[in-house]
């Protein structure tokens, strides 16, 4: 809900250091003692665990603000390091600065002259949008080529950075170590106005902070130690290196203060530099992570943000909510697109927050009166104070009830009607999240219709989906506007529908539609009660001795008035010549102001993904409602006619008669003749290679073209045999399921097996199994498989047939991870662009990028399958068809 | 039916697309249909009027809305596919015998603006004059195609007794590429200088190096391999073929620059699928036409159907400053201006470490920004505001 009319908003963030004087200022202990908790398992004062730096044990309160667990959001202490430290991060830029400054005087190693130049061109920049990091860039190499300081002439040496942390001076003796102390004194003088020059800015960050002199200590609520079942704590991993830190620290300083000698207090040094370097990033290369006592790599602070797993992705950009659900789907024939069955167990558990008014006071007080055992009740209520009743423990609601009056919130039951956001993962393209209407149903699973199958690419196998409550106004009606499947089902990526009638729906459809199929009113009546239609029948195509109407004339009654179009179905034989509306296959499609006159209604006419078809005419003509009626009451008569008639497929279906069968042997021994002519004409010497082939590869081509035409003709030959009758080829036909292909490989031949498109030829030494002789280029040997699904497999064809289908399993697995990665990629990239009030596309900070979205300005989902405007329509919607012929 | 258009609804139909034109109301592409599909119309003047009205009006209402997320559905509509591509890399583009990749690595290819394209390839159109002629086709071929004296010669050897280099060549293939011994030896002469002598003699070649130690002979010897004789280079392979009545030139490797120059060759009508090439030789809107086409078609080859808009924008995306900028962190979401959606892409902790040095200002008006502090994103319904008072609201009302 809109709370209050003001919204405070962030309007940007600056990244910066803490200066040691910051650190000690917000730091509320220091921290000396390398220890946790004592026996009594009490956290030691000024210990890493100390009081003062919050609580993580519930029950306790927090020595610095008071307040409990959950409350206290932790305070930072610090460690006074007994020696300043490198950070590795900032060791590149240390070493860069380092060269362009003097090392004498420590100005810039720039001219006066140039030093203005620069400055001006500072200014310069941001004025014409430029940024200045590369000025910087430019500062940096040229102060680093110069021999002598222009300001105090003193001779300047070359540095070396050796990763992680050392930074020598080469000199003409040797090369000298700068330890930190010498490092940070030489920062410590430089101008503001140079840092600047080198791209620091000194009021965020002056560069000497990048050389610890004190260490912040992050609050225990950062890093709360677990305990296991067995009572023993389990430290944070930054626990742990910080532990490393101030142990190591204590001792150097012990060592100072004793006098000891330089080399002790060198290695000790190191080792707290090694310390200091893997607490902030356990990966930087040139020095062995640190690890834990089992082995594993500490993960410690850039270990936390980076990566998939990190606090970026995975917290920051990605946020966890409440009101969802999620469970396995299955299909309701019966659902219209818009719905999604809500199991009740489900709809018990997540709730609406709506507010008492004095119109809906009566339903409310019900509301409540049910309480959350009953479905459609409420689970909480909450007053005008703000306190939040639960329903659950509350003894008698009716008391409850009574005391409600407008202003209150009822958190009520998800209910028939509400509108929910129903998604499935891979959330690939918008279509995958969609806003549903509830329909609060019995069982376990999420129902669903299976026209919305296509755009979340789901079936039922087990699949698993998600449901999210939108709880504002605001959420719920943008859902219902924006979101709701009728409004999704012309996609953006083509502008055509993406959501349409699928398998039975087409093969139903087909039987329905075909110049055969006459129903008498009896039927006719039956079918058009299941689809709710309201309305006068047509006259019967045929009135005597029985009346009788044509499919057409039922699949017409549901096309809206008005619409025209013509087009080829999915049957269409691809004849040289299209005899149009006389085509003996009734593949040509007319419809006529809502009247189906030729053709049969398949895939092309009302498919899923299909564009420029007769539902595609149908939503673009007469908006998204009318198509969502229409497919919903066109899918549950076909649905109803299909059970009726009765639609299988079986063996029957692709067995071939003794006579077919023996003609695809014949073509197949043929084949396999010719391949070993053409081996032996290879292997006499006798073959012509192809330009721009070897003699092998010509061989390989010629063979699987043999192949593949015999492949061809046996499945012609099956064809022939199989008819239009039948269930197989009628689903092929229409587009229903499957291919001419799948069916030839299961009445016929299954054809060769690939391995990256060639034929299977790695295995054994010289051939592919043990049961070829070496050297055998025959079309068995190399995995020509000659039977045909239904007959079965021998075991040598089974092996090729699965080293070709392991070859597709490893594409697909590999193709969502390179597909995933470049999608992310143009996201990134992308995401910031959008239209603004002028038509511009524009980025987040304001550049222009077109001046018109796609040239043209028309928005893809909007445009008829690409085009922005389909004149054809205009000009015949004015003159009418007659016209324009 | 054939009663003729009058002269008054002729003058009309030019005034009206005149206007329109003028006022902008129509993509020049929809004008241009309108005026050929009405033109051969026996139509009224109210009819003509009344299809342009709705022509307007359906245009006008396909236009995109204010605050639409324009690349974001862009990203979707080219990855969503993706996921449908197959991975084979090669495919035999109508020419046999070239291999061109496809498929996702080839859309990854293109969206990534490498340098150095897996398969790059060039289509060569000839001049009129000699396009329709298979033998004049050839000739333009051959002077295409790379030759290196390795490809000619049959032996290449150091003759230790006179101290040279003995370069044999192949009769046979000199013929076939159509070569001469002089020109071979002009080649290897220009390309040693003054580093030895050239001697041709009948279909052999000696070089006497200047300095005759071992050494030098055998690296010369190297080098003497790898000289061009004839073609541009990198040029490996080029086929002819026959489209409609021209013979077409296709070849393996590309060389743009060069290409244009060879006689018969109709510069009008080079094309390389190397994008960089085509952004150093024509400059950067060539480029992005060319990143348009590139990415049409492997879509289309793949059967994937993509509104060109989409891939509009990707290439406008990628050329707008004048440069190929690449699709990913050495590109457009490494420049980003925000530090923390820069972050949450790639390589996260130098970004934080350079927004901390130099005291950066993230202005929060990106997505991935608004998203990690939890605000409204700047798209859609979020782009916009809009307060409303209820207290004025109610007071109006009395």
């Amino acid at each position: 809900m809109l709370s209050g009319i003001t919204t405070k908003k962030i309007d940007s963030i600056e990244f910066g250091l803490l200066s040691p004087e910051d650190i000690r200022k917000m730091s509320v202990a220091q921290i000396v003692v390398a220890d946790t908790y004592d026996e009594d398992g009490y956290p030691i004062e000024s210990g890493i665990m100390d009081q003062r730096l919050g609580v993580i044990d519930p029950g306790q309160r927090c020595r610095t603000c008071g307040n409990r667990v959950g409350n206290c959001p932790g305070h930072f202490g610090h460690i006074e390091l007994a020696r300043p430290i490198m950070h590795a991060g900032y060791a590149k830029v240390i070493h860069k600065v380092l060269r362009a400054i003097c090392r004498e005087c420590n100005r810039i190693l720039l001219t006066d002259e140039e030093i203005d130049y620069y400055n001006r061109l500072f200014k310069r920049y941001p004025e014409i949008g430029q940024k200045t990091a590369a000025l910087s860039k430019e500062i940096l190499k040229r102060g680093a080529k110069a021999k002598s300081c222009p300001h105090c002439g003193a001779e300047q040496l070359k540095l070396k950075l050796e990763k992680p942390t050392s930074i020598y001076e080469v000199g003409e003796v040797g090369s000298v170590r700068l330890t930190p102390i010498d490092i940070r004194a030489q920062l410590e003088n430089v101008w503001d106005e140079d840092y600047a020059l080198l791209g620091i800015n000194a009021q965020a960050a002056r560069l000497e902070w990048a050389i610890f002199t004190v260490l912040p200590v992050p609050p225990v609520t950062v890093r709360p130690s677990i305990t296991l079942e067995s009572g023993v704590r389990s430290e944070d991993d930054l626990s742990h290196k910080l532990i490393d830190i101030i142990r190591i620290n204590q001792r150097l300083r012990e060592n100072l203060d004793a006098g000891a000698p330089s080399l002790i207090v060198e290695d000790l040094w190191e080792l707290l530099q090694y310390h200091c370097t893997t607490y902030l990033d356990n990966g930087v290369s040139g020095i062995p992570p640190a690890r834990h006592r089992s082995g594993r790599a500490l993960r410690t602070l850039a270990q936390r943000l980076k990566g998939k797993e990190g606090r970026f992705r995975s917290n920051l950009s990605g946020k966890r909510v409440d009101f969802s659900a999620r469970t396995v789907i299955s299909p309701d024939p019966n659902l219209s697109m818009n719905e999604v069955g809500v199991p009740e167990q489900i709809a018990k558990i997540l709730t609406i927050p709506e507010r008492v008014t004095e119109w809906n006071l009566e339903e409310m007080k019900e509301l409540v009166l049910r309480g959350p055992e009953v479905h459609p009740g409420s689970n909480y209520l909450i007053r005008l104070d703000g306190r939040r009743v639960d329903l659950r423990f509350v003894k008698d609601r009716s008391i409850i009830a009574d005391t409600i009056e407008p202003g209150f919130l009822v958190e009520r039951h998800l209910s028939t009607g509400d509108i929910v956001l129903f998604n499935r993962q891979p959330s690939l393209h918008r279509m995958s999240i969609m806003a549903h209407e509830v329909r609060v149903m019995p069982y376990r699973t999420f129902r669903l219709c299976l026209y919305v199958c296509p755009p979340y690419n789901a079936d039922f196998d087990g699949d698993e989906m998600n449901l999210h409550v939108p709880q504002s106004e605001e959420a719920r009606a943008e859902a219902r506007v924006l979101m709701r499947v009728q409004e999704q089902i012309l996609s953006p990526r083509y502008g055509g529908p993406i959501i349409g009638a699928l398998q039975d729906y087409i093969s139903a459809a087909f039987l329905l539609t075909r110049k055969s199929s006459m129903y008498t009113l009896n039927q006719v009546n039956q079918l058009m009660a299941t689809a709710d239609y309201e309305g006068t029948l047509p006259e019967p195509a045929i009135k005597s001795p029985v009346q009788l109407w044509t499919g057409k004339q039922i699949f017409s009654m549901f096309i809206p008035e008005g619409i025209n179009i013509s087009l080829k179905a999915n049957i269409c034989r691809k004849c040289t010549q299209c005899k149009k509306e006389d085509c003996e296959f009734d593949a040509y499609v007319v419809v006529r102001n809502g009247e189906l006159i030729f053709g049969v209604v398949d895939e092309k006419a009302f498919g899923a993904g299909e564009p420029d078809s007769l539902f595609h005419r149908i939503i673009k003509e007469r908006g998204s409602t009318t198509a969502r009626v229409f497919m919903d009451s066109v899918g549950r008569l076909l649905v109803r006619l299909i059970t009726d008639r009765g639609f299988s497929m079986g063996l029957n279906d692709v067995t071939l008669p003794r006579e077919a069968s023996q003609r695809i042997r014949v073509i197949l021994e043929e084949a396999d003749k010719k391949v070993n002519q053409l081996i032996e004409t290879y292997q006499r010497g006798e073959l012509d290679a192809n330009p721009g082939q070897t003699l092998l590869e010509t061989l390989e081509q010629r063979i699987m073209a043999t192949l593949a035409e015999a492949r061809d003709s046996a499945g012609e030959v099956a064809g022939e045999h199989l008819g239009l009758e039948n269930s197989a080829v009628i689903m092929a036909q229409t587009g229903a399921r499957g291919s001419r292909l799948n069916l030839s490989q299961m009445a016929a031949v299954v054809g060769q097996q690939a391995v990256r498109g060639e034929r299977i030829s790695r295995g054994y030494v010289g051939r592919t199994l043990p049961h070829f002789e070496q050297g055998d280029l025959g079309a068995r040997a190399r995995g020509f498989v000659t039977s045909s699904y239904k007959s079965g497999l021998d075991p040598i064809e089974y092996w090729f047939h699965a080293a070709g289908g392991r070859e597709g399993l490893v594409d697909t697995a590999v193709r969502t991870s390179t597909s995933g990665y470049m999608q992310r990629r143009l996201m990134t990239a992308l995401q910031d662009l959008k239209v603004e009030g002028d038509g511009t596309v524009r980025t987040a900070p304001g550049r222009i990028v077109q001046f018109k979205f796609g040239d043209d300005g028309v928005d893809p989902s909007k445009s008829d399958h690409g085009r922005s405007v389909n004149i054809d329509i205009a000009i015949e919607k004015v003159l009418g068809k007659g016209r324009l012929e | 039916m054939s009663k003729r258009k009058t002269s008054a609804v002729e003058s009309h139909m030019e005034k009206r697309f005149e206007q329109i034109r003028e006022e902008k109301r129509l993509p020049p592409k929809v004008i241009d249909e309108l005026e050929e599909k009405l033109g051969h119309l026996d139509i009224t003047k109210k009819e003509f009027d009344d299809i342009c009205d709705n022509v307007i009006n359906s245009y006008e209402q396909s236009i995109v809305e204010p605050g639409e997320a324009v690349g974001t559905v862009a990203a979707q509509s080219i990855g969503e596919p993706g996921t449908q591509m197959t991975l084979r890399t090669f495919h035999y583009a109508g020419v046999a015998e070239l291999s061109v990749t496809q498929g996702l690595p080839r859309l990854i290819e293109i969206v990534d603006a490498r340098r150095n394209p897996s398969t790059p390839t060039m289509t060569i159109h000839l001049e009129p004059e000699y396009a329709g002629d298979r033998n004049e086709a050839r000739r333009i071929a051959r002077n295409i195609e790379m030759v290196l004296v390795e490809s000619v010669a049959s032996n290449v050897s150091i003759d230790l007794l006179r101290s040279a280099i003995q370069v044999r060549l192949d009769p046979e293939l000199m013929e076939d590429k159509d070569l001469e011994v002089e020109a071979v030896a002009k080649a290897i002469e220009d390309k040693i200088k003054k580093k030895g002598e050239v001697e041709e003699g009948d279909n052999v070649i000696f070089v006497y190096p200047t300095n005759d130690t071992l050494a030098e002979l055998q690296r010369l010897s190297e080098k003497i391999r790898e000289v061009r004789v004839k073609g541009i280079s990198d040029i490996g392979h080029v086929v002819i073929r026959k489209e409609g009545d021209e013979y077409v030139l296709y070849t393996e490797g590309s060389n743009l620059e060069d290409a244009l120059e060879v006689d018969g060759v109709d510069p009008h009508r080079v094309y390389t699928n190397n994008l960089r090439e085509i952004y150093h030789v024509l400059g950067i809107e060539a480029t992005r036409n060319s990143i348009i086409e590139e990415a049409m078609s492997v879509l289309n080859e793949q059967g994937m159907d993509v509104d060109i808009r989409h891939i509009i924008l990707v290439a406008d995306m990628m050329t707008v400053d004048g440069t190929i900028r690449q699709i990913g962190r050495h590109g457009i979401s490494g420049s980003k201006n925000s530090t923390l959606a820069r972050a949450s892409f790639e390589v996260t902790i130098n970004h934080l470490l350079g927004a901390g040095i130099s005291g950066a200002r993230d202005p929060l008006k990106g997505i991935t920004e608004n998203v990690i502090l939890g605000q409204l994103i700047p798209l859609g319904t979020g782009a916009i505001d809009l307060l409303m008072s209820p207290s004025q609201f109610s007071r109006s009302k009395k």
